[in-house]
């Protein structure tokens, strides 16, 4: 019996077209893509968000770094900010912060075979391309309390992919907080992967902002190491995009670490937004929170998968995971698939999911009290993305997130 | 003044009628209570006139200061003065009770034709209200209704109300799970609130509340009708007697 071999879209000739014989892409890597191709339906770590039918291109990486949007939305933050234009960083690096120093290498990235990775070792296809297209890798390496926030402005210029590579090292006891803004031009691709090695009694804020166009495809990736007695926050909010991935990957390698994981993503129109996490609880006593709350609207799709793996020996172990969504229309979607593997006999974990519309009996009260349909439903709505973004720590980032999601639901009118 | 006339109603799939053929004025400055067995319809009654949608109305008119109120949104009736305080206030984590007082207050502004509030004028009307209601600063800070007890939420109704200023205030088995001091806070509350351009529809299973906030009528409600009319006395001849002779007299 013959072989069959699916037809390639247009969107992995160009990158077969784009790879060929060009001494800059890690072979390798694409190699590792190529095997299975971009990931579809019948993969199951892709089978809600089938890239190979949502991505309609993949554009080649920018020859020249174009020219950035002049308005920044968290431009007021006080922050560190570093500018990644394109995939190559445009900042000067050597203006620091104390306990804080910053490298730029070409070092061949991560594609899930390094010796402590976090990533699928079969190969994540996305992580893949990443690990072959990139250039540059940003070392972000904390020693000590850095007292301002480093914020990371990922921006893709117009109808090109852009890749980047940011390795973080968090020394013991030391104290960071990391934030990744993401604009995306019209018909661009952006994958960006992000690894944060954090050793022990580290305190780490992470949080990730989708502001992508409409018609941008945007993919990220963030892998974790976390040492004993170690918290980190992670936050995602998402309102950007026709395609987003969001993808997480945590593992606790020492004993009392603690993870809040937590996104809001507020979708409309045709927009499809995926956010997959795997917490794996590798030792004994650690403690995970993941809460997730989707808005949709019009035609959106949104997909949360959870994994949370407790191992044999990891007991104690305290994992939680919420997933909500609000369906606003009939044509909404939402895709839930929270999992729990767990081969350890003394730990307390649980999981929940809940999709629904706004509830009558409310929405009449606040109705009763005067506030009409429009502004009731926003309030309610507030109330529900306000769950996911109060698990974010950082005041000005928590409050800049609250007013675009109110941007957001005034604009939906 | 308040009218309601030949009110028919169903619940929304049509299936089951709960009014038939109501009829109810209450004058400015009235207070009327409406007294009835568990089934009666007093409760939908209360829903009916505050613009819940999940009943039909296949006949007869409602009218606030002859306006027709049947034909107006639940957010269009507060403006126009309805204020139902409810059996059962719903909680909403996230949104501060402040936030929502304030959201309430300048809708109903705006539907009027108002300016908002200034800031300073909210905060005041609402330290002062909330001081007569014995409602800590703090549970003003909390999500509304989120953690209160069953008395705690029911001044909270009642500072609503007060700071509204409705033209009607509809009260649905507001002594219910109140103790004798909720209850005595909370009659208080409406008392102050009676005038002559204001009127309430109180509804209740007993008599006690009536001791609090004495109705000029009272009107006993029977198989979704009124079928006996009276002033404050009839309360107490239904606390000796019960309801049994009106639910007999409608059934014949």
């Amino acid at each position: 019996m013959a072989t069959v071999t699916p037809l390639k879209t247009s969107a992995e000739l160009s990158l077969l077209a784009q790879a060929e014989g060009n001494k800059a892409v890690r072979q390798n890597s694409f190699a590792r893509y190529a095997a299975k191709g971009l990931p579809h339906r019948r993969i199951e770590a892709y089978h809600y968000t089938d890239i190979r039918a949502l991505m309609k291109d993949a554009p080649a990486p920018a020859k020249a770094v174009g020219v950035p949007p002049k308005d920044f939305v968290f431009g007021d933050i006080d922050a560190f900010v570093l500018t990644i234009i394109d995939g190559q960083v445009a900042s000067d690096t050597a203006v620091g912060l104390a306990g804080l120093s910053i490298n730029i290498s070409h070092e061949a990235p991560d594609d899930g075979l390094a010796t402590h990775t976090v990533f699928p070792s079969d190969g994540d296809p996305i992580i893949a391309l990443n690990a072959a297209f990139v250039d540059q890798t940003l070392r972000l390496s904390v020693d000590g309390i850095v007292d301002k926030p480093v914020l990371l402005r990922f921006i893709t210029t117009g109808a090109v992919s852009a890749y980047s590579r940011v390795v973080v090292e968090v020394a013991d006891g030391a104290s960071f907080t990391l934030i990744e803004s993401h604009e995306c031009a019209s018909g661009g691709v952006t994958n960006s992967v992000v690894e944060i090695a954090a050793g022990h009694d580290v305190s780490m804020e992470h949080i990730r902002v989708n502001l992508a166009d409409k018609n941008a495809t945007i993919l990220t990736s963030l892998g974790g190491r976390m040492g004993a007695r170690s918290a980190l926050t992670s936050g995602n909010f998402v309102t950007g995009g026709a395609l987003s991935r969001h993808q997480v990957f945590l593992r606790f390698e020492g004993e009392g670490a603690t993870a809040t994981i937590s996104g809001a993503s507020m979708l409309k129109d045709r927009q499809q937004a995926d956010t997959t996490l795997v917490v794996d609880h590798s030792v004994p006593e650690c403690v995970s929170r993941e809460h997730f709350a989707h808005v949709l609207d019009g035609e959106a799709t949104g997909v949360f998968q959870g994994k949370i793996i407790v191992r044999p020996h990891a007991q104690k172990t305290d994992g939680k995971m919420m997933s909500r969504a609000v369906l606003l229309a009939d044509g909404a979607t939402m895709n839930n698939k929270p999992e729990l593997e767990i081969f350890a006999d003394d730990v307390q974990c649980g999981h929940g999911a809940t999709v629904g519309a706004l509830d009558d009996d409310l929405l009449f009260y606040l109705r009763a009290r005067g506030l009409p349909k429009p502004e009731a439903e926003a309030l309610m709505l507030q109330a529900f993305v306000g769950e996911a973004l109060e698990m974010i720590a950082h005041e000005g980032m928590r409050e800049r997130l609250e007013s675009l999601s109110e941007a957001w639901l005034k604009a939906r009118g | 003044m308040l009218e309601i006339r030949n009110l028919h109603v169903a619940i929304e799939d049509g299936s089951k009628k709960i009014l038939n053929g109501l009829d109810l004025t209450i004058h400015n400055g009235e207070v009327a209570a409406i007294m009835g067995p568990n089934g009666s319809g007093k409760s939908t009654l209360s829903y009916v006139i505050a613009g819940k949608p999940d009943y039909e109305i296949l006949d007869g008119e409602i009218l606030l200061d002859g306006e027709n109120l049947l034909e107006m949104e639940a957010d269009a009736r507060a403006a126009a003065g309805v204020f139902l305080a409810f059996q059962y206030p719903l909680e909403i984590p996230g949104v501060a009770t402040m936030t929502f007082l304030k959201a309430a207050m300048n809708a109903q502004s705006r539907a009027r034709g108002e300016g908002e509030l200034k800031t300073p004028d909210f905060m005041r009307r609402v330290k002062l209200g909330a001081e007569k209601l014995g409602i800590p600063q703090e549970m003003l800070r909390r999500g509304l209704n989120v953690g209160f007890s069953g008395g705690e939420k029911k001044r909270m109704e009642i500072l609503q109300m007060a700071l509204l200023e409705p033209s009607i205030g509809i009260l649905d088995e507001t002594d219910s799970g109140l103790d004798i001091d909720a209850l005595k806070i909370v009659s208080e509350g409406v008392n102050a609130l009676r005038s002559a351009d204001r009127s309430f529809l109180v509804i209740t299973h007993y008599q006690r509340l009536l001791n609090y906030i004495v109705p000029d009528t009272v009107h006993v409600m029977s198989k979704g009708r009124i079928v006996k009319t009276g002033g404050k006395e009839l309360a107490l001849e239904l606390e000796a007697n019960g309801y049994a002779d009106y639910v007999s007299d409608v059934a014949a």
